[in-house]
């Protein structure tokens, strides 16, 4: 359905986790029972006010929201045209958006009487935030992790580890994002019964990408407001990075139906969205297919076998996308672009120069993408972009880019 | 009639056991696939269980995940696996083949056109493992439609609300999952799993098959004693994997088959 014949982006999914013809349940028969508990227990608890207040004060008082909306003034100065705002999650306890999402799945499993939490982690941030949350309330916390992610994001495995959490290497594929999940969904249909499945973004089965999207919509409902209060109006253009695209969604939901805002996600470019697939733009260079749960837009061969991907950014090197995001593409409401690893270097380097902010790979692309359209707009053109996660767990990544000898400095 | 249904009567009707066996189409590669394939009805495989690969086989275990790597890695693709079911076909006519995968490969490939292919190949049904009733409409309802049995499984975790949905629009047979898990883990104890049977035997009158965590002789006439039939994958997956050539790999399951078949 085209875009100007949609009353509302807001109602999705249906009653069977459909956004469009995307999302759904596809899941081993073992899992469904779960799924659909799963499902009672959110309904039920999102219109409960106790859960809510509970979310705000900690939200407030944990993880330190709101998150501030900054104008990055040297960064717009540099590039010399629309007006950028940063909507700094990355400021967040533990360091990205990773957290919003968490507290609120782990409030979800303490109320269905769940032990045991699992989850899957690329960069290391949902693993990291999983195992924080879970420390607080004093849960068991396994987290899968591609064997190749845990070599490139060091730095969360050991966080994770002092956070009391077992992390197991992914060695099945090519042990990056799309493998942890496989395992994660191994363990769950094995330990169904005390075992709570947080997922990291907004993909899976329904409900998770609804969920999650949610919990995430903080952001979204912080920045509108933040916006209003700075330039007494709302954005022009929001634009926020995609891995599985949760800090998206979050960002984006709350505008969805402010027709004069435009939308942008970014995906993983890695050396190029063309036929050599060593990329992880989903949208732009993929088909629809099912994976995870869901039916989205996914990176695979001409037989249906899903492709690995690349990014130098672990948090996006995923070969789908949430099922919400590919309906929105569809229906034109927002637009995807890509953005390289190169592009993205550059653009770290550019927030690290002129905000004294270091961001995370994964909002770098967001921050690429934004440094090639601000300078063709107008000075009273407003940018929103989602600096989802600060930099810290991706020094060691950028050196070795950037050819830097990190025993230099020893 | 498919050709399951009329293998089942006719079991039934001799008050034999099934033994029903997994391998993974192209593993290690499609001569030696095809080779096994062939002497599986002489080494007492009443059903073919024949795997598809696909990269991310969320249900299953270590040993078959290798084995759908190896098979993708020697170049097997849905395509291939219907051309093998083919060759199979050519001077076996009995031999019930049901495909058992993922749906992602056959969605690619198109549901209609994947359906008449399938069925013009000779496969008699289908066991897709994420697709539960709540996606009926995407293959279960067009499967059947096409004259393919859609078999579903039953799990530990199928309480007695939803076993009514599950079963509903089944046919073939039913088979159950012996454990909450993936192939090839823990073992099924046939005192847990014979109550589970009854439960479903009580909604339906379709063969219950019991597959998952079944891996010597012994413990396939266990099964088959509280079932209609049990279920070999991993064990037999893992011979390939060991390399062992095609006539050890069927004397290994002419042994489980006898075992199914002492029940
Ligand atoms: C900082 C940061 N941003 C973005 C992502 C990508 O996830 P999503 O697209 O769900 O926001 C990750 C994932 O690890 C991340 O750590």
């Amino acid at each position: 359905m085209s875009s100007e014949l949609i009353n509302s982006f807001k109602t999705g999914p249906d009653e069977n986790g459909r956004f469009g013809t995307f999302g759904g349940r596809f899941v081993s028969e073992t899992l469904m029972p779960l799924i659909l508990d799963l499902e009672t227990e959110y309904e039920k608890t999102k219109t409960d006010q106790s859960f809510w207040d509970e979310m705000d004060h900690l939200w407030t008082h944990y993880v330190g929201r709101p998150s501030p909306l900054y104008f990055a003034e040297r960064l717009t100065d540099r590039l010399g045209g629309a007006k950028i705002y940063m909507k700094r999650d990355e400021l967040n306890h533990t360091g990205a958006h990773k957290i919003n999402n968490v507290l609120g799945q782990i409030i979800l499993a303490r109320r269905m009487g769940k032990s045991r939490i699992i989850a899957e982690t690329g960069a290391g941030q949902h693993g990291v935030a999983t195992a924080t949350v879970c420390a607080k309330f004093g849960l068991k916390c396994v987290v899968y992790m591609g064997a190749h992610d845990v070599e490139r994001q060091k730095p969360n495995v050991f966080r994770m580890k002092l956070l009391g959490a077992e992390v197991v290497p992914v060695t099945s594929g090519r042990g990056t994002l799309k493998d942890a999940m496989n395992d994660a969904l191994r363990d769950w249909v094995t330990y169904v019964r005390d075992t709570f499945y947080c997922i990291g973004t907004v993909a899976g089965p329904h409900p998770y990408p609804a969920m999650v999207r949610d919990f995430q919509s903080i952001i979204g409902k912080e920045a509108r407001s933040q916006m209003n209060e700075a330039e007494g109006r709302l954005p022009d253009t929001v634009i926020a990075a995609i891995g599985g695209g949760s800090n998206a969604m979050g960002l984006f939901h709350p505008f969805l139906d402010d027709r004069s805002v435009r939308i942008i996600g970014v995906e993983a470019g890695g050396k190029g969205v063309d036929d050599r697939m060593e990329h992880c733009a989903s949208l732009t260079g993929g088909r629809p297919g099912v994976l995870h749960g869901n039916r989205t837009y996914l990176l695979q061969d001409g037989d249906g076998q899903i492709l690995e991907g690349f990014s130098i950014s672990a948090g996006l090197d995923y070969p789908g996308i949430g099922p919400e995001h590919s309906w929105l593409h569809e229906t034109g409401r927002a637009e995807y672009v890509s953005v390289t690893d190169q592009e993205a270097l550059k653009a770290f380097q550019l927030s690290c120069e002129t905000e004294g902010i270091i961001p995370a790979l994964e909002p770098s692309h967001a921050l690429a993408h934004v440094a090639k359209i601000a300078p063709g707009l107008p000075s009273d053109h407003v940018i929103c972009m989602n600096m989802c996660g600060r930099g810290d767990k991706d020094i060691f990544t950028v050196a070795k880019a950037l050819d830097w000898n990190m025993t230099e400095f020893d | 009639m498919t050709r399951i249904d009329a293998r089942f009567a006719a079991l039934r009707a001799e008050g034999r056991k099934a033994f029903v066996a997994y391998v993974m189409a192209g593993d290690p590669d499609f001569e030696s696939s095809l080779e096994i394939l062939k002497g599986l009805p002489g080494a007492g495989v009443d059903v073919i269980e024949l795997g598809l690969p696909f990269t991310d086989p969320m249900a299953d275990g270590p040993v078959i995940q290798l084995a759908g790597q190896r098979a993708l890695a020697a170049g097997q693709t849905l395509k291939k696996t219907l051309a093998l079911v083919q060759a199979f076909r050519e001077d076996e006519d009995e031999a019930p083949i049901v495909l058992m995968g993922y749906y992602n490969p056959i969605m690619n490939h198109g549901v209609e056109p994947f359906l008449r292919d399938a069925k013009a190949a000779g496969v008699d049904g289908l066991i897709i493992v994420d697709l539960p009733p709540e996606e009926d409409d995407e293959l279960c309802i067009p499967a059947q439609e096409a004259g393919l049995n859609f078999i579903r499984l039953a799990t530990p975790t199928t309480d007695e609300r939803r076993l009514p949905k599950v079963m509903q629009n089944t046919s073939g047979f039913v088979y159950y999952v012996s454990i909450t898990g993936i192939t090839g883990a823990a073992n099924a104890v046939a005192g847990e799993v014979g109550p589970e049977v009854d439960r479903i035997k009580a909604v339906t009158d379709l063969p219950v098959v019991v597959g998952f965590g079944i891996k010597t002789p012994d413990a396939g006439r266990e099964i088959a004693r509280i079932a209609d039939g049990a279920v070999v994958g991993s064990a037999i997956v893992d011979l390939v994997g060991k390399g062992r050539p095609p006539a050890e790999v069927l004397d290994f399951i002419r042994k489980l088959a006898d075992g199914a078949h002492s029940a």
